[in-house]
């Protein structure tokens, strides 16, 4: 269809805003944290990133072509999932995860659903989960060069103390990507101040999850401990980058406070109740299944129809 | 003979009950963790199959339509016990392997089909061995199943480790997942050769694909008329009409 026909009764909105460019956008705010993350963890994780990406690319092009489709590599989305599933890895990881993971988030949780736009869930996230039950051993062994044990939230589920400035910071164990919250910060704030997110669910995750974990957590008030649980594992990388995801994520506004107070309660029941230290991606994703029932539950009513009845 | 060879034919390949009918989607799903295991529900299922779909055609001049189904079920629980009695005091491994779903057997909606759908129309012979067929089409679709899941998320076939020692298990394919992932990417080559077939002027009108049983909207509306023998159905026809 012709860009002429989509036209709806005015007033218009005119934005420059196009997939291409927000998608760059994403991938731009994600650099501190790959970054950090090569610089923390050395050629390993640079490798990983590389792979993971050029799979993600790949697999979107190869697919395109022998369906007869256009070709949509240029919109960037598949870059930034590779980058964002490579994130999502532990810095030892072998190569061929990252092309395991890669294949599995384009071809089966994006592409097969009708691509860009069509796909139900996060594809970086579904394919991490898919790794995440496939290769348990793997994808939970966080030991490498500069450190190894437990990752700070392991530590925490275990009653040992953490060192929160090495969290904030990022000098723990981790996964590629989550470790500094610093970085991710950074790479939110540019996110925010170029207008491609708002603090809608973002924000909303982060309150509901502190109230959760200060009533359910055993801690109480205590400041160490819940900002050792925000900075510690994946959660704010997936309250900005992940459950923010515009396809994923519902469209009303009511409901995306619900979907955002929704994973805060789903992030923390599997934290403090769960078997696994992390949940922030389990999380998402059944926030993600639960978008459509959000949206219907939430969707405003037209200008003029219901009220209060004369 | 040619009515037993073709009934075998059909249930194999031409209206596999898996693959083509999509029935029975629940012990496909749980018990083909394995080779074996899919082979093993295949074989327990067939017996039950032919034995009740045999009795059912014998019985089916005695049995009163309003309460055919009741009937069915009775006839085919009694199977199902049999065979379940017999694989626990025989063999208690696979047994234990197939747990629920061999009681679950009763409930198949295989054997319910192929009891309403021909074994209640048609002679004994042909009944009994679209009961085989029908079995075996089954059997060889949880066998690939049960084979690729385990290739894949234990490096082993039927027990026997086949892939290189550094290939690591890529274990959700044992799990529920995989049961989907592999059933989608068999069915879906299932109707890419059916595909092929059609653009090479086959007449495939018979086969038919991936039903999801929703016939208010299927446009397959001769669907009905491949179910059960045409021929067989006309003599029952003229037998009713000299009992008038």
């Amino acid at each position: 269809m012709s860009d002429l026909m989509k036209v709806s009764s005015n007033p218009h909105i005119r934005s420059k805003a196009s997939t291409s460019s927000i998608m760059l956008a994403v991938v731009i705010a994600l650099l501190p944290a790959a970054g950090f993350g090569i610089y923390n963890f050395g050629l390993d994780a640079l490798i990983l990133i590389v792979v993971t990406v050029l799979t993600t690319v790949l697999t979107e092009y190869i697919f395109e072509k022998l369906m007869g489709k256009k070709v949509t590599i240029g919109d960037y989305s598949a870059v930034v999932t590779g980058l964002l599933l490579a994130l999502n890895l532990p810095p030892k990881a072998p190569w061929w995860i990252g092309v395991v993971g890669g294949v599995f988030a384009i071809l089966v949780v994006k592409m097969l659903f009708g691509g860009l736009g069509q796909n139900f869930m996060n594809p970086a996230l579904g394919a991490r989960c898919f790794l995440l039950i496939s290769f348990t051993s793997i994808m939970t062994n966080f030991d490498c060069d500069a450190y190894t044990g437990a990752t700070p939230l392991a530590a925490l589920k275990a009653g040992e103390s953490v060192n929160i400035f090495n969290m904030v910071v990022g000098k723990t164990a981790g996964t590629i990507g989550e470790t500094s919250m610093i970085a991710i910060v950074i790479g939110a704030c540019f996110l925010i101040l170029t207008g491609v997110i708002d603090l809608r669910i973002p924000g909303s995750y982060i309150v509901s999850f502190v109230i959760f974990i200060s009533i359910f957590g055993g801690h109480g008030l205590d400041f160490s401990f819940i900002s050792a649980h925000l900075a510690g594992g994946g959660l704010m990388l997936g309250a900005f980058f992940m459950a923010t995801d515009y396809v994923t994520r519902p469209i009303t506004m009511k409901g995306q406070y619900v979907y955002g107070i929704l994973l805060g309660i789903l992030t923390g029941i599997f934290r403090i109740f769960g078997a696994s230290a992390e949940g922030v991606s389990y999380a998402i994703i059944i926030g993600n299944l639960l978008v459509p029932l959000i949206e219907k539950a939430t969707l405003p009513k037209a200008f003029g129809k219901g009220g209060a009845k004369a | 003979m040619n009515s037993v060879k073709e009934r075998l034919v059909n249930g194999l390949i031409k209206e596999n009950p898996t693959f083509v009918l999509m029935l029975g989607m629940c012990p496909t799903l749980a018990v083909t963790t394995s080779a074996i295991n899919g082979l093993g529900m295949g074989l327990t299922t067939m017996v039950v199959l032919a034995l009740s779909n045999a009795f059912i055609s014998l019985l089916r001049n005695i049995i009163p339509g309003k309460v055919r189904i009741p009937a069915f079920i009775v006839i085919i629980a009694s199977f199902v016990t049999i065979v379940e009695l017999l694989l626990e005091g025989f063999i208690p491994t696979l047994y234990d392997a197939l747990g629920i779903y061999i009681p679950l057997i009763v409930v198949n909606c295989i054997i319910l089909g192929r009891a309403e759908a021909y074994a209640s129309k048609n002679p004994v012979i042909p009944s009994l061995f679209d009961g085989v067929g029908m079995g075996l089409g089954f059997s060889f679709a949880l066998t690939c199943i049960g084979a690729v899941r385990e290739l894949i998320g234990a490096g082993t076939l039927f027990g026997i480790h086949v892939m290189p020692d550094s290939y690591v298990p890529c274990s959700i394919f044992i799990m529920a997942p995989g049961a989907f992932f592999v059933l989608a990417s068999l069915t879906a080559i299932q109707n890419k050769i059916k595909i092929a077939g059609e653009k090479k002027g086959k007449d495939m009108s018979k086969i038919q694909s991936g039903c999801g049983s929703d016939c208010m909207n299927c446009s397959d509306m001769g669907c009905k008329n491949r179910f059960y023998d045409e021929k067989a159905q006309d003599k029952k026809g003229e037998e009713e009409k000299t009992n008038d």
